[in-house]
């Protein structure tokens, strides 16, 4: 495999008893790109990230990370060599606050110094945890259980506690959806910028192709398990097939 | 792990509550009374234990595997050795139970549920089947305790109550130590959420492994102080399923909002056997039945809720 790229993925499978969820997904991605995944409900994108990231184990094929193979690792395992993921439902920790949520995983990724027997209000990693959440606009929303916020700040803090980890590829599915439309720009340009400026590669599920235009490099369009197109946004969002599977219409 | 963890509240409530339980034992209730605070006491180290357990979901019907464990091998270790030292006694119930705990922690912590609170029953069964078959451990009859030394001077009942309280005391501190530490708040995390742990690098088995060892040995403590304090160990009153299934009347009596709860929930509960036996020789499990009955209808989070109600309405009434 090329080690000039930081993920890529070769003949990826995926069959659930006989349905077909990913076929022949063969991609290169490069380090710091910022990469659109979009397609139709049911096209196999969340399946497609959730193999990278070890939640599912692809029947056939092989999947590479800096030149590693990492095929069928452990999701905890995916998060120690830096690719980390937030979820298309947030998953968080419903029962505690926003800040435990989030000091928890700043505490998880830093379990090298000992943080993980400090206590989990450590003055320091609040004052480190006040900044983020004020980044990410959830910082009034601090003490508040996580049940109780819309489902739109649970994706944000879902995002939130994805990227303390500082990953070196990060995979965010649908990170706007339940987002409000005012909000989701903001959102994202803190968040891009953010990881624009670490240099993380990222690859995000998104509908709202606003979004896409304005964020990423590149486009991967699927299509009932099958990469359609990989292209420009520009060329990509102009091509036939993305037009007739993709945008429906 | 430790720093500042004597400016935490609770653990300075439970330093102050075990003192006063102590000068009341030692010098002005009758012996009846100071010993149900000593067996209660020890004991609540083992409902410590499932407290613990419990915030994650678990719930083990099986925890007088580790209580009976603890005892035994302080009766061990004197039929073999000769150990009557009480440090040592605790040392080695402690030992005990955590090795063990840390051997079938790697079974257990892959079950949840009905399934991990079946397994750790069926281990503890085990357990008892074969102390009661043991002859060399005194079968059903079990084995005496001699009493208790500290550094070749023998221990008197209140020297080896108020030594009870300060173990106590070390492991409420160790506990609560544990409960605000990030590790200890994995605990509400992963009842929420396993995925995420994993996601966010941690190992969920790991965490539940700890959390399972430190049980053990608060368990295997309970059942060494347990022994030293009775002078005897038995399998029907240390492993049998009912011990275990007194534990967890015990945890959801005392309730899991409090470090505190669990020793004051084993107190209270020493005193209403001994009262319901009194009473009623013939039928004392009914109370005890009764008793589990009304709290789980008025007063589901247990005891320490019943405080804090109570505490509510004080203080709105001086309002
Ligand atoms: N665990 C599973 N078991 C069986 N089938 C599955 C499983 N996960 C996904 N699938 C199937 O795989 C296909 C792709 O699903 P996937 O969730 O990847 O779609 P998606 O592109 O993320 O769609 P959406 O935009 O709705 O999130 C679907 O047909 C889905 O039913
Ligand atoms: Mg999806």
């Amino acid at each position: 495999m090329n080690n000039n790229f930081i993920l890529q993925t070769k003949d990826l499978q995926k069959s659930f008893s006989g349905i077909i969820a990913a076929e022949n997904i063969n991609i290169s991605v490069k380090e710091g790109e910022i990469i659109g995944i979009i397609g139709a409900n049911g096209a196999g994108k969340t399946v497609f990230v959730n193999m990278i990231t070890g939640y599912l184990k692809p029947t056939s094929g092989k999947i590479h990370f800096l030149g590693n193979d990492i095929t069928g690792i452990k999701p905890r395992e995916a998060t120690h060599i830096g690719v980390c993921r937030s979820f298309q439902v947030s998953q968080v920790f419903m029962t505690m606050t926003v800040k435990q949520n989030l000091m928890i995983a700043m505490s998880l990724s830093k379990k090298k110094g000992g943080q993980l027997l400090l206590p989990l209000e450590d003055e320091k990693l609040s004052k480190e945890c006040d900044k983020i959440l004020d980044l990410y606009k959830i910082k009034k929303q601090g003490d508040l259980i996580v049940s109780t916020l819309s489902q739109g700040m649970r994706k944000l803090l879902d995002i939130a506690m994805a990227v303390v980890g500082n990953p070196k590829v990060l995979l965010l599915d649908e990170p706007t959806s339940g987002v409000s439309v005012e909000e989701k720009f903001g959102i994202m340009d803190i968040v891009i910028s953010a990881l624009k400026k670490s240099g993380t590669t990222v690859l995000f599920v998104e509908h709202d192709m606003e979004i896409v235009e304005r964020y990423v490099d590149r486009v991967i369009a699927f299509y009932q398990g099958q990469v359609i197109c990989d292209d420009t946004p520009k060329k990509a969002l102009k091509n036939k097939k993305v037009i007739q599977y993709v945008l429906g219409s | 792990m430790f720093k500042g963890i004597l400016k935490d509240q609770s653990v300075q409530t439970s330093i102050g509550v075990i003192f006063i339980l102590l000068i009341f034992g030692s010098f002005i209730l009758p012996e009846w009374m100071s010993n149900n605070f000593m067996y209660g006491m020890s004991r609540g180290l083992a409902v410590l234990g499932l407290m613990i357990l419990w915030r994650t979901n678990l719930v083990s019907f099986g925890h007088a595997l580790y209580y009976g464990f603890g005892a035994y091998a302080v009766a061990l270790c004197q039929k073999f050795f000769g150990v009557t030292d009480i440090l040592l006694r605790l040392l080695i119930a402690v030992a005990a139970a955590g090795l063990l705990g840390f051997a079938l922690g790697f079974i257990l912590r892959k079950y949840r549920e009905i399934f991990f609170a079946m397994l750790s029953l069926a281990f503890s069964m085990v357990l008892y089947g074969l102390l009661a078959k043991a002859e060399f451990l005194g079968s059903t009859d079990g084995m005496s305790i001699s009493p208790s030394t500290f550094f070749g001077t023998e221990l008197g009942r209140i020297a080896l109550f108020n030594f009870i309280g300060l173990v106590v005391i070390l492991a409420i501190i160790f506990a609560q130590a544990y409960l605000r530490s990030s590790l200890g708040h994995l605990t509400t995390a992963i009842q929420d959420n396993e995925i995420r742990v994993e996601y966010l690098g941690y190992s969920v088995e790991k965490a539940i492994h700890i959390k399972y060892v430190i049980s053990a040995c608060l368990a295997g403590g309970a059942g060494g102080l347990m022994a030293a304090s009775l002078g005897q160990v038995d399998p029907d009153s240390m492993v049998l399923w009912s011990v275990s299934g007194e534990l967890v009347f015990v945890t959801i009596m005392s309730g899991l909002g409090n470090i505190l709860a669990p020793f004051i929930g084993a107190v209270i509960f020493e005193f209403i056997r001994t009262y319901a036996f009194e009473w009623a020789p013939q039928a004392w499990q009914m109370i005890i039945g009764g008793t589990l009955l009304a709290i789980i209808f008025f007063s589901p989070g247990g005891l320490w809720s019943l405080f804090q109600k109570l505490n509510f309405l004080r203080k709105k009434n001086n309002e």
